[in-house]
């Protein structure tokens, strides 16, 4: 088993204040990796990080065979790397449909697109209703369906997402953690980056929690999910306490 | 037509010319405080074309827009590095220093003006407008709009999205001068004369004060700005002197009632609704 994704000694400062100190991650092909941690660990930071949308001051970040350190973010978009940002990530005055060919702007198969929207829409009948309305009037749990539609379009080997249920109602909650266990079924490669730590720890394989910009412990799930102690000095609380901890699913290949 | 109208209306053809070389570069979200500035280039660039290189209207007048928007991309490396109310100090102070320039420039007239010897109808001037109004709403159905479009909501997620975010402000910017420069050229050679103080703060903030109030969420904004205010004042005529305030009362009330500007998208769907018209989307509702 080979990482399709590995990041070495990532690190990123704003303005003289170092965010993310030395960060190493590892992805293993068919995995879903979280990545947890406080307000402010470096979370956010690690997949702008790995996107080229933040400039590194260290580090190096390897996608398969290519060394895309130095790459500009549509390079490594086009590598296979996306990202769903945090918080409202569709571009509110664009349409549903708009924001969804935005996804796939790189792509020359546009038949094949049309198709894969299409789909979408099927999967997701509101979006495919309002696909003419701006994204705007669309509840934050459809804005996020969106937002995950649009990074799918843009065919991802690596789907990274930034707390995807932060802000839903329980509901789309499910549905966000049952589409990413859904996708990885598919074979999809997820980085999930998570306040939810229980729901989080519950579909992962492995996880990497960040504590001031630096890795404080790093494993497989099953063996984080029982350390108690580990989980309230880093996170705050307990694995059970949010969550519904079912057993584990081997699946990684 | 009598010479009143035609007036009226050739002040109405400059006005959307310049309302939409504010436009372009807005619809990514950057606001051009200097646009009198790229006007003065292109106006002084082909003046001096047709009255000293005898060039005729057909080159000057596009030369004119090349050299505007040459400066553009020139100063466009500097200048876009700053956002929001910076970029629009930055770009304030450009059209400050090159009016400045052409005030103290000999070789033009200085503060004198410069007579144009080469006379445009008012024919061309409509025509190139209605040119200028097609291409830029010929623009606005490519993707390159919605790429404009998506930086002016997020420019982080355009980033993410793998958009060319910095060159994708520079062509728009650069489009936007190249478009000044046009209706300047053709500016100078309609009214046979320019002076540096035409090409004046006030112009470039009227332009963008009609944009907005037009709105620019689409294409039809800037030119709906351009004709309320160019038409507008001459119907308030009867009001003689105080025609300015109940003018200046009306911009207030319409940006407090509709901050948005006068058109919008979801009123534009309205209007197509209102006619039995599919959305112009491809793949129309079922």
């Amino acid at each position: 088993m080979s990482a399709i994704l590995s990041v070495s000694d990532l690190t990123v400062a704003y303005g003289g204040v170092t965010a993310l100190d030395g960060v190493s991650l590892s992805v293993e092909e068919g995995e879903i990796v979280t990545v947890l941690g406080a307000n402010g660990a470096g979370k956010t930071t690690l997949l702008l990080g790995i996107m080229g949308a933040v400039p590194a001051m260290r580090g190096r970040i390897q996608f398969r065979d290519a060394d895309l350190s130095r790459a500009r973010p549509h390079t490594r978009l086009a590598k296979g790397l996306v990202l769903v940002p945090e918080g409202r990530q569709v571009l509110v005055s664009l349409t549903v449909e708009e924001n969804l060919l935005l996804g796939a702007h790189l792509r020359r198969d546009r038949q094949a697109v049309r198709s894969e929207i299409a789909a979408i829409y099927e999967r997701f009948p509101n979006l495919g209703q309002r696909r003419h309305t701006a994204a705007a009037t669309l509840s934050g749990g459809e804005q996020q369906m969106v937002a995950i539609g649009r990074a799918m379009v843009a065919r991802p080997q690596v789907l990274m997402l930034d707390e995807p249920s932060l802000g839903l109602s329980p509901l789309f909650v499910s549905k966000v953690f049952d589409l990413i266990q859904e996708m990885n079924r598919s074979g999809l490669t997820i980085v999930l980056v998570e306040q939810n730590t229980g729901k989080a720890l519950s579909v992962a394989h492995s996880a990497t929690v960040l504590e001031l910009g630096k890795v404080a412990v790093a494993g497989p799930c099953d063996a984080l999910r029982n350390d108690h102690r580990l989980l309230e000095a880093y996170l705050g609380g307990s694995a059970e306490s949010s969550g519904d901890p079912q057993p584990m699913r081997v699946g990684s290949q | 037509m009598s010479g009143y109208q035609t007036g009226v209306l050739i002040i109405l053809c400059f006005n959307i010319m310049a309302a939409y070389a504010v436009y372009l570069p807005l619809v990514a979200g950057q606001l051009n405080l200097g646009i009198a500035g790229f006007m003065a280039i292109g106006a002084y660039t082909a003046a001096y074309l047709t009255n000293e290189m005898g060039w005729s209207l057909v080159s000057a007048i596009p030369a004119g827009g090349l050299a505007a928007g040459g400066l553009a991309l020139l100063v466009a490396v500097p200048i876009l590095r700053t956002h929001g109310i910076y970029l629009a100090l930055a770009t304030f102070a450009l059209g400050q220093v090159i009016s400045a320039v052409f005030l103290n420039l000999e070789v033009v007239g200085a503060a004198a003006g410069y007579p144009v010897s080469t006379y445009a109808s008012p024919l061309a001037v409509f025509s190139v407008t209605a040119a200028i109004v097609l291409f830029v709403v010929g623009l606005s159905q490519t993707r390159f709009t919605l790429y404009l479009t998506a930086i002016k909501n997020d420019r982080l997620v355009a980033d993410l999205l793998g958009l060319k975010v910095w060159g994708l402000q520079v062509a728009a910017f650069t489009l936007g001068a190249a478009i000044a420069g046009i209706g300047g050229g053709l500016y100078a050679h309609h009214f046979s004369f320019i002076e540096a103080q035409h090409f004046s703060v006030q112009l470039s903030i009227y332009t963008v004060l009609y944009v907005l109030l037009g709105g620019t969420q689409t294409v039809w904004g800037p030119l709906v700005g351009a004709l309320f205010f160019s038409l507008v004042p001459e119907l308030l005529r009867a009001g003689e002197a105080w025609r300015y305030v109940i003018f200046a009362a009306l911009i207030v009330a319409f940006m407090a009632v509709r901050p948005q500007g006068l058109v919008t998208s979801t009123a534009l769907r309205g209007i197509g609704r209102l006619f039995g018209r599919k959305p112009a989307a491809p793949g129309a509702q079922p």
